[in-house]
């Protein structure tokens, strides 16, 4: 057999393999390409101009996340002029690392960065950098020298978050005439190191070290309901004069609110007649709205995760070559089922409180106060 | 040599493994020109496949050393686990003991000898199930990653972040961006070595004694030990050089991403079998080419890239792709496989 014979014989086979294999690529390239919403995506960016977003989310190991991806991608749809490209980046920053490379190949005009850890992002940030394209981080922050390697952050104070439901609980009490010796405050905390529970703990302590109220104990409840129910009824056994807790998030206190239920006490804002007052965070579980309507939890200090509008705000600021903030904290609402207090004033700026209403069954109005 | 020969479809004058070999080829090119003219714009500039090499280098390494194991009959799944391992070592050791980039090479190799030899021993010596005894490698190499440090962090070694910086540019391949700056295309030092170790390999099984070994013992062990081949040493060999590999590949993990983590690497070891497999090798033994491997890694990462450039945005369509991906190869390979056999009758 000649080498000849046997390349042209390579070259049939090889033609009659490309007959067999086409159906069956076609198979898989049908998924990715003729797929009608794809096309039509394509067709649209390529006729009105698109603004072309790729955001590497860190992964979707919460509510909280989850609702943070459904803002974006709620936000930055075709109809407001956005085009998104989202990679879950499943806890791993090489998956960051490539997915930010794909963007810089593809030429998106905006990268979007949830960044997993904050170091190592020197080099692929300064990669987008040389390419042009600015890079806005949400939520968490990045460690680099150079702060010119992103264009903006975004994301939550946490802190402050803790000092609007201490200051609520402070006006209220004062208005209710409840002098602050008789406050007698155990503190649930979320998940021992993450920056939600040390910014609302501080907050928390701050708070007790101002105005003297009585901090009795600080335990964490892991931001889950189980854990919060046991801690919340060790507490109750441990102190019967408890009256205020605190809880890092809503899940806690649907599980404290369970556990002072079981006790035979009740929540509520009535301290002086031995309810227990809840004061909550986040604002995302519409179980905990309701008890916030109810009155069951006093106070909600809201976490946003609605991050996309704030995003989408600023990338059209950019496109019309404005200045940004270099860090800006997303707004954040305060939610109470009482209208004693309307207002909070913090740092010379004043947040209003937003009245649950509870008069429809099964449905939580929003009332923002002025 | 006939005129019918040359007329007639003569599928079954090539062996099986160039016949999987050119199916992968053919696959992989379809699907990158599908890509270029359906997505366009990032599949066009030559850097996006080299930032698929770049982030697949340690996964090409592995995946060879994988293939040879599993053209020799068996199986290594703790190639990932040992990837993690040395990555782990490394950073500890530069940046906690101050160490350098030649040491930590040695490191590696010295982490990969030593899950070869013992995994190598007691396959080909003890005879027991090669799944059995890396998947024992798989839980050690995993554990012993938290014992060393438990939590992740970034090496800030300069020498290490030196090499790791390291470009290699690539001339004539360069794109002009959207500030009119060319930027020239590169590949990280890894590539290097996962190409140089692809060519080694290939040389090794294509024109040495022991690579048509290993065809041997993985196509019929009975009639390799007849042949006067040493079966027992070529298992062993096998298992020590694919836990070398591993070895290798983890460093160079380690190199591109540049942090150790408990969580590194997961799930390589599997992405290695799927590449093998898209690759045309098979796990019943006997049958594989290298450069399938390598055109294998690559089809299973510009699969990723396709589905996530195409704005399919949850993590699972890249699984569920692939899934269907191994599917067809595996049918068009039984397919090609058993008109061959009946055209042979």
């Amino acid at each position: 057999m000649t080498v000849k014979t046997r390349v042209s014989q390579l070259i049939a086979a090889v033609s009659m393999l490309m007959l067999l294999t086409a159906c069956a690529v076609s198979g898989t390239e049908g998924q990715v390409s003729s797929d009608p919403a794809t096309e039509t995506e394509e067709a649209v960016a390529s006729d009105d101009k698109l603004i072309e977003v790729g955001f590497s989310q860190l992964g979707a190991e919460s509510d909280w996340r989850s609702a943070h991806t459904e803002s974006m991608k709620s936000q930055l749809t075709e109809d407001k002029g956005f085009r998104l490209l989202f990679e879950d980046a499943q806890q791993k920053q090489a998956n960051q690392i490539m997915a930010i490379r794909t963007f810089i190949q593809q030429e998106v005009d905006y990268i979007v960065l949830a960044p997993v850890t904050e170091t190592g992002w020197e080099t692929v940030l300064s990669e987008a950098k040389e390419a042009g394209i600015p890079v806005i981080l949400v939520d968490r922050m990045v460690d680099v020298e150079d702060d010119s390697l992103f264009t903006c952050w975004v994301g939550s104070d946490f802190k402050m978050e803790g000092m609007k439901a201490t200051e609520w609980l402070y006006q209220y009490t004062r208005s209710a005439g409840i002098a602050p010796e008789e406050l007698h405050i155990v503190n649930i905390q979320g998940t021992i190191g993450s920056s939600a529970q040390i910014g609302r703990s501080q907050g928390l302590r701050e708070a007790c070290e101002n105005k003297g109220w009585d901090l009795m104990q600080e335990i964490s409840g892991e931001f889950t309901q189980t854990r919060g129910r046991e801690v919340m009824s060790s507490m109750l056994k441990l102190y019967s004069n408890l009256n205020v807790v605190y809880c890092e998030n809503d899940n806690e206190a649907l599980g404290a609110i369970e556990a002072i239920e079981a006790a035979g006490k009740k929540p509520g804002m009535d301290i002086r007649n031995g309810e227990i007052m809840v004061l909550s965070f986040d604002g995302m579980n519409p179980e905990a709205l309701q008890y916030c309507a109810e009155g069951k939890i006093a106070c909600i200090a809201e976490c946003n995760p609605d991050h996309g509008k704030r995003i989408a705000t600023l990338i059209h600021s950019l496109e019309n070559g404005e200045q940004v903030e270099k860090y800006s904290y997303i707004s954040e609402e305060i939610y109470s089922g009482s209208r004693d207090v309307t207002q909070l004033v913090l740092k010379g700026r004043s947040y209003p409180v937003t009245f649950l209403d509870s008069s429809e069954e099964g449905k939580v109005d929003f009332v923002t106060g002025d | 040599m006939t005129e019918k020969k040359k007329a007639g479809f003569r599928i079954q004058d090539m062996t099986d493994t160039n016949l999987l070999l050119a199916i992968t080829i053919i696959v992989f090119f379809l699907m990158y020109i599908g890509a270029m003219v359906f997505q366009g714009k990032g599949f066009l500039k030559a850097q996006t496949f080299f930032n698929i090499l770049n982030a697949n280098a340690s996964l090409i390494i592995t995946a060879c050393g994988m293939s040879l194991v599993m053209i020799t009959g068996g199986i290594d799944i703790s190639v990932g686990g040992v990837a993690a391992l040395v990555s782990m070592c490394c950073a500890v050791y530069l940046d906690f003991k101050g160490g350098n980039v030649f040491g930590a090479v040695l490191i590696s190799l010295g982490i990969g000898l030593a899950f070869g030899i013992v995994q190598g021993l007691l396959v080909a010596y003890l005879d027991i199930q090669p799944f059995i005894v890396s998947l024992a490698g798989m839980f050690f190499a995993r554990g012993m990653t938290t014992i060393v440090n438990t939590a992740p962090f970034n090496v800030a070694n300069e020498e290490f972040i030196a090499v790791k910086e390291t470009r290699i540019t690539v001339p004539g391949f360069g794109t002009v961006n959207k500030l009119g700056k060319y930027v020239p295309a590169y590949v990280e030092i890894g590539v290097i070595v996962a190409l140089l170790v692809v060519i080694i390999l290939f040389c090794l099984l294509r024109w040495s004694r022991l690579g048509r070994g290993f065809y041997a013992v993985g196509g019929n062990s009975q009639s390799a030990l007849m042949l006067g081949i040493n079966v027992r040493r070529t298992r062993f060999l096998s298992h020590l050089i694919c836990s070398l590999l591993a070895g290798i590949g983890g460093f160079v993990y380690f190199l591109h991403v540049g942090s150790g983590s408990a969580s590194h690497a997961m799930g390589m070891e599997m992405n290695a079998i799927a590449s093998s497999i898209i690759g045309g090798t098979m796990l019943t033994g006997g049958v594989g080419n290298i450069i399938g491997t390598f055109f294998g890694v690559l089809s299973l990462s510009t699969i990723q890239n396709i589905v996530s450039s195409a704005g399919l945005d949850q993590a699972w369509w890249t699984g569920i792709t692939i899934a269907a991906m191994l599917c067809i190869f595996l049918i068009v390979q039984s397919v090609v496989m058993a008109r061959k056999k009946k055209a042979l009758k």
